[in-house]
């Protein structure tokens, strides 16, 4: 089975092959088999694989399909590399990406462009699959890039409209940045260390740089500038939010349960890196910090379903980073695999409210849909208990270890902890609030506003079983996942043992209390029966006093990142192509082009259309070339 | 037995040469033009005859006998051109035939 392995992002691919192919004439039942069909098999694959890997007890596994280049020293191939770690993203890639796949059959079957949808979705799990499996950093860049334009193509899917289309360039340009900086990072590590194969740079970097030398700070530095643009942290996070224009199931797939990983994927696979240089290390646990509380502040003030969703998956992957920047890397992956879990059932639950609500996105339009929408509600409840950690389900595990993690830091563990802990509150608060106000209280939905035209426009959930029963599997996941052990501790082993953090009970029970303490706040606020008076009396005040609405405009803007950004770099650089409006660099084009017409006018002369004319000249040629042979 | 030397067979084409490269150069007239190529041709001709009996190569005469194939096609060719043109244009003149002109 494990020779087969290159297989795995084949079958996607050959699905995306078929479905670009057939160029939208084939079948809507066949497009879903081939779409769907493909991932299912990779699946399959992944779990024979998995089983004949864990079975036999060896530590990795690689496999050289052939040559990719060979020049000078770089020797690239299409060789695949398997662990522990790589095990835990094949199964969420193909597995999640499978339910997904299934779900989408169901919630993308009134869109004409059904085809497209199912190939760009096939192409971003083979290239995510690439991007995992690889062994050397020239093919990782290869995955990291294609998924990097399958996002932008699912963004702006549904392209008549033009912010969509403004959405995924932004998704495309900001991620650049971070992709630049990564590119930057890999010539550096080739130039010093002479090879791109990862395990060979696990094994070199130690021996060649020290402990905090100033490569190896710079490489990992620049590995991190990648990591942190296509995870969407500070201060590249500002296309998330936006690339929630793609449908939702993207949203599910690509912006919350995989893509957004590969960054921590990427800095757990070169962890080795980081280690050498413990202030970049550190400097990952700050990001993550800032990014989760940034993020979770923002997530509180917004009113898009899929915003406020978007703003939590910016907020737990800023808690990977935190436990990357502690060094608890198995911790990271465990979050990475939760979150995978529960945020592609928060995702496709929002994507069933929405269906239902006819495209509505404003919670606040919303309201009581408990019992008109039972699935969604409950996978609902299920997907914010794990996303707030509350006590056995898969969020707790996994972020409880990666706060206790944090704890044990050396110097700076307490603010560390604190940190994580009141972003574990505000994840609570935020994600009730969307369940109260989406499920609870009364009614604001108007449904002739939705959809003028439609007469049919009541708010039936769609329950087929194609939408049914990914929601069914991931909610279980959700709950349970927490029991799954990630095999990634041969994978890590070389790095130090993380000694138990020895926490008083106090801080333990405050840990768990303190998420539920924001259910019951956020309850209090939005949840409670008296909600329209006594919840929202107090949130009036809140907003009408000065502080609290200017705090509200600063969150509910992302923490103006995004004016921030349009005034320096967007308005900036729209004023130099002003003033640069008559391109300098053009002279020399025009120049050439000047040159080239006033040639031609001349020549233009010779033509006389005389004859005699072209054999004279015929002649004197002739004699030109005679004589210059005989008088030479 | 005399022999013609073979520098006057050459001197002769060149002459025989030059003679068709003025008619073709200075005739008004296209069917005058034309004539003036045959004569360049057999001009070529000639000097591959005398080289040929100089060299005592048959390979000469073959290639005499090419041009002459040639010629005839040409010959063909350009009188039903000619005739052609006079149609359309009612004169022979190539001094007004420069519709060409750029």
């Amino acid at each position: 089975m494990q020779n087969w392995i290159g297989l795995l992002p084949a079958f996607p691919l050959a699905g995306f092959v078929l479905l670009v192919l057939s160029r939208g004439r084939m079948s809507k039942t066949a497009a879903s088999f081939i779409g769907a069909g493909s991932v299912g098999l990779a699946f399959v694959l992944a779990v024979l694989i998995s089983i004949e890997f864990l079975n036999s007890g060896a530590q990795s596994f690689s496999k050289t399909l052939w040559v990719w280049m060979q020049v000078g020293e770089l020797d690239t191939g299409f060789s695949f590399y398997l662990d522990g770690l790589t095990l835990v993203m094949i199964l969420i890639i193909s597995g999640v990406g499978f339910l997904i796949h299934l779900y989408s059959t169901g919630f993308m079957a009134d869109d004409p462009d059904f085809a497209r949808f199912f190939s760009y979705m096939n192409l971003f799990v083979a290239s995510m699959l690439v991007l995992v499996l690889a062994d050397n950093l020239i093919l990782l860049y290869l995955g990291w890039e294609g998924v990097g334009l399958c996002s932008y193509l699912l963004i702006g899917f549904w392209y008549q409209n033009p912010a969509n289309g403004y959405a995924a360039r932004k998704a495309f340009v900001v991620t650049r940045v971070g992709d630049t900086s990564m590119a930057i990072g890999l010539f550096l590590l080739f130039s010093q260390l002479g090879s791109l194969n990862i395990q060979e740079i696990l094994v070199l970097a130690p021996s060649q740089w020290s402990t905090g030398s100033g490569m190896a700070v710079a490489a990992s530095a620049l590995l991190l500038g990648g990591a942190v643009g296509k995870s969407a942290q500070l201060p590249l996070q500002t296309w998330l939010p936006d690339a929630m224009a793609g449908p939702t199931p993207i949203s599910a797939l690509i912006h919350a349960a995989t893509m957004v990983t590969a960054g921590v994927y990427l800095i757990a696979r070169t962890h080795v890196l980081f280690e050498l240089a413990p202030s970049v290390q550190l400097l990952v646990a700050f990001v993550g910090l800032a990014t989760l509380l940034m993020a979770g502040f923002t997530a509180m003030m917004q009113r898009d379903i899929k915003r406020i969703l978007a703003y939590s998956t910016i907020s737990q992957i800023g808690y990977m980073f935190l436990a990357l920047g502690v060094g608890a890397w198995s911790a990271a992956v465990f979050h990475l695999m939760t979150h995978a879990f529960f945020k592609a059932l928060l995702f496709l639950a929002a994507g069933t409210v929405i269906l239902s609500l006819h495209h509505e996105h404003d919670i606040f339009k919303m309201g009581a849909m408990r019992r008109r929408l039972p699935v969604s509600f409950w996978c609902f409840i299920v997907g914010s208990a794990a996303l707030t950690a509350l006590p056995f389900t898969s969020g707790f595990y996994s972020k409880d270890a990666i706060l206790l993690a944090a704890l044990a830091h050396p110097t700076y563990g307490m603010l560390l902890w604190v940190g994580g802990v009141l972003g574990a509150f505000m994840t609570a608060l935020y994600s009730f609030r969307l369940v109260f106000v989406v499920f609870f209280g009364s009614s604001h939905y108007a449904a002739h506003e939705a959809a003028p035209h439609d007469d049919h426009a009541a708010v039936v959930e769609n329950t087929s079983p194609a939408m049914f029963f990914p929601l069914l599997i991931l909610a279980g996941l959700s709950l349970f996942g927490g029991l799954i052990s990630v095999p990634v501790d041969a994978v890590f082993a070389q790095s130090g043992v993380h000694e138990e953090a020895h926490v008083s009970q106090f801080l333990h029970t405050l840990m768990i209390l303190i998420p539920i303490l924001g259910v019951m706040i956020s309850w209090l606020l939005y949840g409670s029966v008296p909600y329209e008076k006594a919840g929202a009396h107090l949130r009036q005040r809140l907003v009408q006093s000065p502080l609290g609405g200017w705090l509200n405009r600063f969150w509910f803007s992302g923490w103006g990142m995004d004016k921030l950004y349009q005034t320096l770099l967007v308005q900036a650089f729209l004023m130099l192509a002003h003033i640069n409006r008559k391109d300098v660099i053009d002279i020399a084009f025009n120049g050439t082009a000047f040159v080239a017409r006033f040639a031609n006018s001349a020549l233009v002369l010779t033509q006389t259309g005389n004859m005699r004319w072209y054999a004279i000249s015929l002649v004197a040629g002739l004699v030109i070339v005679i004589g210059l042979g005989v008088f030479r | 037995m005399d022999f013609i030397p073979y520098e006057h067979g050459l001197i002769l084409a060149a002459i025989l040469f030059v003679c068709g490269l003025v008619g073709v150069l200075t005739r008004r007239n296209i069917v005058f033009v034309l004539m003036s190529l045959e004569i360049m041709l057999n001009a070529c001709g000639l000097a591959f005859v005398v080289a040929s009996s100089r060299w005592q190569h048959a390979e000469g005469q073959v290639m005499f006998l090419m041009i002459l194939t040639l010629a005839a096609a040409e010959v063909a060719v350009g009188l039903g051109l000619i005739i052609q043109m006079y149609r359309r244009f009612h004169t022979v003149d190539i001094s007004v035939l420069n519709e060409m002109k750029g």
